[in-house]
């Protein structure tokens, strides 16, 4: 049954009444302007101390009794056949428990796997890989999309396929040659992006282990605890997925790269059932560049065309990118966001002899962003506008109209923005820039989320998703806090194990809202019963008994705090569960962002440091401000590292990648860290009783975008490769640019 | 095209027998003498607050601290640690409770993901206990070997900086 509410949502300055049919079991929707007394507040992470006293166990630090370990021998070729391979001394070692070899394999990037040794210590494993020798007959490849694309045929694992925002096929609408014809202003850029790793610091990888009954229990760092144990594991292990446990109580950094078992997982799996052993394998660093995933690179290129006013009438593109050995996903947000009446666009994802892409925490939107912002800003030069008011001309987004006045004012976009591009007197020359973020996700699924108390006032709450860091332990507290009238450190949140009711895999930014609204409604029917145990104990109607300042009240001055509410409640203890249910209509399916960033570019060395970053943002009503803020900060960082730094690096004839360390795959350092201003815009989003949308993904989508707005500020030319190297931006100086 | 080289039987080696100075607690430890400090500290004394992030010395997640200096232990080994006094995460709390930097730390949100916190935690204790008052410039470059992928640096200045004041004011 549903019945009909009607309440304020939207943004302050631009709210709207949404009447939406509610379930019965679902909350009443918290409208704009609740007041609330948790949610929306600074909270420190329930964990924070396990992590800052070394207590917090991530699948790396899992050691069992007997426990061996496994590797790989990976190959060092692009493209080859594995022609003959001697064990022999690696079988004889003492130690080593399981060999596996793959002779007449054929390789298609380099880190395959040709090899793999099961042994009783690490030590015993070094030597044994050391000792596997394996002749390979190398074949021709192509490791780039320029390679590739010269011979597609004969040296690329399959033929390229093109796809439109990596969903496949091509993306049109309106009438865009017409458009191209009669445009005032027109220009035409080519943008590259370079892929980029997720150098998550704690590896893939999982620790399995099989008890006496035959049960397995599989710790995984992975973002998808209740989802990992897929087909190939649960093969391997020829179990039944309800006899594998799969734990993941924290986990150090995934960003996209891990979610289901992955080969080395099986392999785990497979050698534990081999050896009875507990068996352990994380992947090395090396490994992890070249085969923990990937972003896509891209070559785009762009034409934008609008009227002298500003108004944008058409985008016209052609993109490739190489997502690996695989088929799709290098695709390119860059039609997104604005108001762009005509669109025509091709996009290919060519096959290249490169371990495979992953979704990489806002996928296609980065590199699509980095791009469109760019043709924006070359719009506005060329139509003598101010770029920010061409970007607010065309944005359809009401929340991010506000956030570009927010954004603004911060930066002090009339005072620093330079109305002469590079007119900066001296070598060192500064400007600031801006672009715009969007991503879509209100969350999903019908997760449930349960809630016991005892007699003793003791909250539980439980489910299967992990907390990457992002807080979602914290998140479920604060949730169900709000409506027991309990502060959120007080309850116990167990969470990232198989044993607690499923919960979604953390991809698109879906966990907080997925599960924000059951762990609220757990908390709701949680009052309920205890309201319900006070009915009785008053001989009052349960509905009679309300919460107020966390004091239940009910008729003739009766009063109860929440322990004594507890004191009623039998020794069966009191369980419950929060269910989420479907959306509602919302107030509008785009997230809206937007980040502006003053830069500072030594045009003698080529050098740009990022001295600020305003950041904008809107997630739906936040839960907890302090991990959102962490979040943005976090956006912000590997944004500013995608802008400047990180470029997986191929060597054409050998096919591997040269720099696989952090000593020469360069992420965002301390130094390098610039003031990041966060704004956080409350919207009531209208999708679910809380309001909430996520936020992981939106906060990095801008920040490329909007530093290399703020270079061509400073210098007047556009560098139009990322990342922004002191030897690509001497190139744009110098008009060497490709 | 071969790879591979020649053999070694580290499973007949024989373990080492040595007493490591950790967190003030003097431990009689066995373990291979190849062993990194890291791999010792994790494997062989089951002290895993130390992190394994790169095993090549650019992460700084396995950061200890060495006679009071920050080092990184995977690019030490056990057996060089003889009359060291070694200190890990696991040590910094004081029978008192935590240490302000783990207090900091927590309360202000600097650990996200928390893989990195460990080796923050004594770099940041190092730079405390030789300056009481370190400037930013100052953090920058002792922090910089420590990489943190989530969230970390901005927050992490903050609660070195109110640890470094609570601490100057409880020694008053």
């Amino acid at each position: 049954m549903a019945r009909k509410v009607t309440y304020l949502a939207g943004i302050e300055g631009a709210e709207r009444e949404l009447t939406v049919e509610v379930h019965d079991l679902d909350a009443d929707p918290w409208p704009l302007g609740a007041k609330l007394k948790y949610v929306g507040t600074e909270v420190p992470r329930l964990d924070g101390v396990a992590k800052v006293t070394g207590v917090a166990q991530f699948t790396q630090d899992v050691n069992l009794d007997k426990m061996a370990y496994a590797g790989e021998v990976i190959a060092p070729h692009a493209h080859a056949v594995v022609k003959s391979i001697d064990a022999s001394a690696a079988r004889a070692m003492p130690g080593v428990l399981a060999v596996r070899t793959s002779e007449g394999k054929r390789v298609t990037y380099a880190g395959s796997s040709v090899a793999a040794v099961c042994a009783t210590s690490r030590e015993v494993l070094a030597d044994a890989l050391a000792a596997i020798r394996v002749e390979y007959d190398v074949q021709p490849h192509a490791v780039t999309v320029e390679e590739a694309l010269k011979d597609e045929v004969r040296v690329s694992p399959r033929r390229s396929n093109d796809t439109a925002g990596g969903r496949g096929g091509a993306m049109r609408r309106g009438n865009p040659d017409a458009a191209l014809e009669s445009a005032e202003v027109k220009v035409e850029a080519e943008y590259r992006t370079a892929i980029q790793t997720h150098s998550a610091l704690e590896p893939h990888g999982s620790v399995v282990s099989i008890d006496k009954e035959g049960n397995a229990t599989v710790w995984a760092s992975t973002q998808a605890t209740s989802g990992f144990a897929g087909g190939r594991l649960l093969r391997a292990l020829e179990l039944p997925r309800g006899r594998v446990r799969v734990i993941t109580e924290h986990m150090g950094g995934g960003f996209g790269a891990k979610f289901g078992a992955q080969s080395w997982d099986v392999l785990c799996a497979e050698f534990a059932k081999e050896t009875g052993r507990p068996v352990k394998y994380l992947l090395t660093r090396r490994s992890e560049h070249l085969v923990g995933g990937n972003r896509p690179d891209s070559i785009q290129k762009l034409t934008l065309g609008g009227t002298k006013d500003g108004t944008f009438t058409v985008l016209a593109g052609e993109t490739w990118g190489t997502s690996g050995n695989g088929r799709g996903g290098a695709g390119c947000a860059n039609f997104m966001g604005y108001t762009l009446p005509s669109v025509r666009m091709l996009q290919h994802t060519v096959s290249t002899f490169t371990a495979r892409g992953a979704a990489f925490r806002a996928p296609r939107h980065p590199q699509g962003f980095f791009a469109l912002e760019g043709a924006i800003d070359a719009f506005a030069a060329k139509a003598g506008l101010d770029p920010l008011a061409v970007r607010m001309k065309n944005d359809p987004h009401p929340v991010r109209q506000i956030q570009w006045k927010i954004g603004a004012e911060r930066i002090g976009w009339k005072r620093n923005h330079r109305k002469v591009a590079g007119s900066d007197k001296g070598p060192v020359k500064r400007g600031v820039g801006c672009a715009a973020g969007r991503w879509s996700q209100a969350g999903r699924g019908n997760w449930s989320v349960d809630l016991t108390i005892d007699s003793s006032g003791h909250v539980i709450v439980m489910n299967g998703a992990q907390d990457l860091g992002t807080g979602t332990r914290t998140l479920l507290a604060i949730c169900v806090a709000e409506e027991l009238g309990i502060p959120p450190a007080t309850i116990d949140v167990r969470v990232g194990d198989t044993r607690y009711p499923p919960g979604p895999g953390s991809g698109g930014s879906t966990t907080a809202p997925s599960l924000g609204p059951a762990a609220r409604e757990a908390g709701l029917r949680a009052r309920e019963a205890l309201a319900a145990l006070l009915g009785v104990e008053w001989k009052t109607d349960s509905e009679k008994v309300t919460l107020e300042d966390g004091v239940f009240k009910g008729p003739g001055g009766k009063k109860a705090t929440f322990q004594e509410a507890c004191g009623l409640i039998p020794d069966e203890g009191l369980r419950v569960r929060g269910t989420r249910r479907r959306n509602y209509d919302g107030y509008n399916r785009e997230t809206a962002g937007c980040q502006f960033a003053e830069v500072a570019v030594d045009t003698e060395t080529g050098v740009i440091t990022v001295e600020r970053v305003v950041a904008v943002h809107d997630a739906g009503r936040l839960v907890n401000t302090m991990a959102s803020r962490s979040q943005v900060n976090g956006g912000v960082i590997q944004g500013i590292s995608f802008a400047l730094y990180e470029e997986r690096q191929l060597d054409e004839n050998l096919g591997d990648m040269v720099n696989p360390t952090f000593d020469t795959y360069k992420i965002m350092g301390m130094a390098d860290c610039p003031q990041i201003d966060v704004v956080l815009t409350t919207v009531v989003s209208g999708f679910n009783s809380i309001g909430m949308m996520g936020l992981g993904e939106p906060a990095t989508v801008p920040t490329a975008g909007a530093i290399a707005s703020a270079v061509y500020n400073a210098i007047g030319v556009q560098v139009r490769q990322l990342p922004m190297t002191p030897a690509r931006v001497l190139a744009a100086l110098e008009g060497r640019q490709q | 095209m071969t790879q591979g080289s020649a053999p070694a039987a580290a499973e007949t080696r024989r373990k080492v027998h040595m007493q490591l100075l950790v967190n003030g607690e003097a431990q009689e430890v066995a373990f291979l003498p190849h062993k990194t400090l890291l791999e010792v500290l994790r494997e062989d004394m089951q002290l895993t607050g130390t992190k394994h992030g790169c095993e090549l010395g650019e992460c700084g997640t396995c950061t200890v601290l060495m006679d009071g200096e920050p080092m990184l232990s995977c690019l030490v080994l056990g057996i060089e640690c003889d009359g060291v006094e070694i200190e890990t995460v696991e040590g910094m709390a004081t029978g008192a409770g935590p240490h302000p930097l783990q207090t900091w730390f927590a309360d202000l949100g600097a650990a996200q993901c928390g893989y990195c916190t460990p080796g923050f935690l004594m770099t940041a204790k190092s730079i405390l206990e030789r300056d009481p008052n370190p400037s930013r410039e100052d953090l920058v470059e002792e922090l910089s070997g420590n990489l943190c992928r989530c969230t970390g640096y901005l927050k992490i200045y903050e609660a070195i900086e109110a640890a470094a004041k609570d601490m100057r004011e409880g020694s008053q």
